[in-house]
């Protein structure tokens, strides 16, 4: 049945579980689909750093005994799907690399809780998903690997950091994948890949394995091509977790229960601060279509303020790299990953790292360690961290008023590969409508909101939801998506001639 | 407090420059080894970021309390039992340099 099998890597999880019931399809079955599909695209776009193909296969004839033995969906609700995995968390036996060179040959000794909930839940984890070095950039470019490519325009960024997840389950090479958010790193590339990404509320799932960046700010959360099968995955990997004691001790809704139902009546925030100057015409045109849409819907359109909203690229960089530059003490060529010899120990140091790390991450460390040393740690990073409390209390004050906040989740499209590589800052302010969610600890989804013209690349907007707020977020957002074209589009990737 | 909304406020403010940022001090306290272009280009890049996250002292923060992180915990304990971890032979399997189930590092004292 070579022609089903075509069709299946482009599958919703639904779709996919009724094949699997009727055994219509295997579970092998549906990982070789993604595999071939992975075949035919993965050498235009390079969304993994690596992917061991043998073990998938393995876990999908698992999958398959088990359903032969009489498991079902309803036990086991990811049971024989395929779901790539970000390079910057753990998975047993397979490489971890965070997109750097510093971690050498490493080999993950244990797994993240989140591979341990998906295996639970029957899933069939691959890959090591391309990223921008240890989570840090917009665009992947940062990877010391390979540079992602964009499936609508491989000329183009895919976004970052989670590039590679966005760009392989929009191409279909995995029906969903995970990623990690500290800044915007699943929700601005999900919207330039043109699929769906949600960054959950600080502490709603944990990061046992998940390699730490900014440990105030990260959070993973999942990629797929529809708000449905990204809230099923959302609902495997949610949860507390006594390894991580910043995850919350309350129990994770059924996330994919809630998407039906009336948005009629609900309050969606438009903040006047958000009407920057920068926003590409074409981001701001499918905005306010979108906003129109909403009230066609029976959503009512509240204007909100958040006035602190220009300060927190600034407190951003200030925490995040603070954070980072701390967490990042741990690659010293001691323990683990690659080393360079030196003559004593902090010899050694300098070199590893200085060797190691990637040009972003230097300057990150760099300037983290600057924002806490001795005579700034006060003007810096403790004045961030009230700037902080002020960004947050803008969004509490904000969420009395209305359930979700909705923004561009990025003010332009895809850029060019290599438009904004030398300007760092450039690059940062790029993710000003998505920084603040992570200062504030609220959660957010991109979804597709439309497509520029020529040439021609998806647009995301983002809806912001409360504090553990996830069920009326993704009710709105799938709301929108069931009722509008855009997630039905599919890149012209057989089109693809290589620069 | 200053609240006036951004507009394109924060595109103008990058060309100003941190006067006593030392990137050679702060790239050794990071303990970092950089080539002399990277010292140049580096700090180049590093005083422009930090001269805009300096827009931060337009507020008056002196009122406000910090916020570590978002999550209503603190303190979070568990019993303390012995649990499962990893053996040494796991803990020792991706380090550089080991013998006898130690990590070797340069010599440190005389």
């Amino acid at each position: 049945m070579p022609k089903m099998d075509a069709a299946l890597h482009q599958c919703a999880i639904a779709e996919l579980s009724a094949l699997l019931a009727a055994r219509k399809a295997s579970a092998r079955d549906i990982m070789q689909s993604c595999l071939d599909q992975i075949a035919r695209v993965e050498s235009s776009i390079h969304s993994f750093i690596s992917f061991d193909a043998a073990d998938a296969l393995a876990q999908a004839g698992a999958a398959d005994k088990l359903l032969a033995s009489g498991v079902t969906h309803r036990e086991k609700p990811l049971l024989g799907i395929p779901v790539g995995i970000k390079d910057v968390i753990a998975v047993r036996g397979q490489p971890l690399n965070c997109g750097s060179k510093i971690l050498g040959k490493y080999i993950s000794p244990y797994s993240a809780t989140v591979i341990e909930k998906l295996h639970d839940a029957g899933a069939v984890t691959f890959g090591r998903l391309n990223m921008d070095e240890f989570a840090m950039g917009s665009s992947t470019e940062n990877s010391a690997f390979v540079v992602s490519r964009n499936p609508w325009d491989v000329t183009r960024i895919t976004g970052g950091s989670s590039g590679g997840s966005a760009a392989a389950v929009t191409a279909d090479e995995c029906i969903a994948a995970i990623g990690s958010d500290t800044g915007g790193s699943v929700r601005q590339p999900a919207a330039l890949c043109g699929c769906v990404g949600v960054k959950p509320t600080y502490g709603r799932v944990s990061r046992y394995g998940l390699v730490a960046f900014a440990s105030s700010l990260d959070q993973i959360g999942p990629f797929a091509r529809s708000v449905r099968d990204a809230a099923m995955v959302l609902g495997v990997i949610a949860g507390h977790d006594p390894r991580d004691s910043t995850s919350v001790p309350q129990p994770a809704p059924n996330y994919a229960a809630a998407l039906d139902g009336q948005v009629k009546g609900l309050k969606i925030g438009l903040a006047r601060e958000h009407m920057v100057e920068g926003l590409n015409p074409e981001v701001a045109a499918a905005m306010s279509e979108a906003v129109k849409h909403y009230e066609k819907l029976g959503a009512e359109i509240v204007e909100v303020s958040l006035p602190h909203t220009d300060y927190a690229i600034a407190a951003y960089y200030i925490v995040a790299t603070a954070e980072a530059s701390a967490n990042l003490a741990r690659f010293d060529g001691v323990r683990y990953g690659a080393r360079v010899d030196g003559s004593d120990p902090i010899d050694l140091y300098c070199k590893t790292r200085g060797t190691g790390f990637g040009p972003e991450v230097k300057r990150r460390i760099i300037l983290g360690t600057y924002v806490l040393s001795s005579g700034y740690h006060d003007a810096y990073y403790l004045r961030a961290q009230k700037v902080r409390t002020l960004i947050r209390q803008d969004f509490l004050n904000a969420f009395e008023k209305v359930d979700a906040i909705i923004t561009p989740t990025s003010p332009t499209a895809a850029f060019k590969i290599g438009e904004k590589a030398d300007n760092p800052l450039q690059m940062y302010l790029s993710d000003i409508f998505t920084i603040s969610c992570n200062l504030a600890g609220i959660c957010g989804i991109s979804i597709p909101c439309g497509f520029t013209k020529e040439p021609k690349l998806p647009i995301g907007m983002q809806l912001l939801g409360k504090p553990f707020g996830e069920e009326t977020m993704l009710k709105l957002a799938h709301a929108y998506e069931q009722s509008t074209p855009w997630h039905n589009e599919k890149p012209p990737l057989s089109q693809v001639d290589l620069p | 407090m200053n609240s006036r909304p951004s507009s394109n406020a924060n595109l103008t403010r990058i060309d100003r420059v941190a006067s006593d940022f030392d990137i050679k001090y702060v790239a050794h306290l990071a303990r970092i080894s950089l080539t002399p272009t990277e010292e140049e280009k580096f700090g180049q890049q590093l005083s422009n970021i930090i001269g805009y996250i300096e827009k931060l002292k337009e507020l008056d923060v002196d009122a406000i309390e910090p916020t570590a992180h978002a999550v209503p915990l603190v303190n979070v304990f568990r019993p303390d039992e012995v649990r499962p971890g990893l053996s040494n032979e796991e803990a020792m399997r991706n380090a550089p340099a080991a013998a006898n189930g130690l990590f070797m590092v340069p010599k440190i004292v005389e």
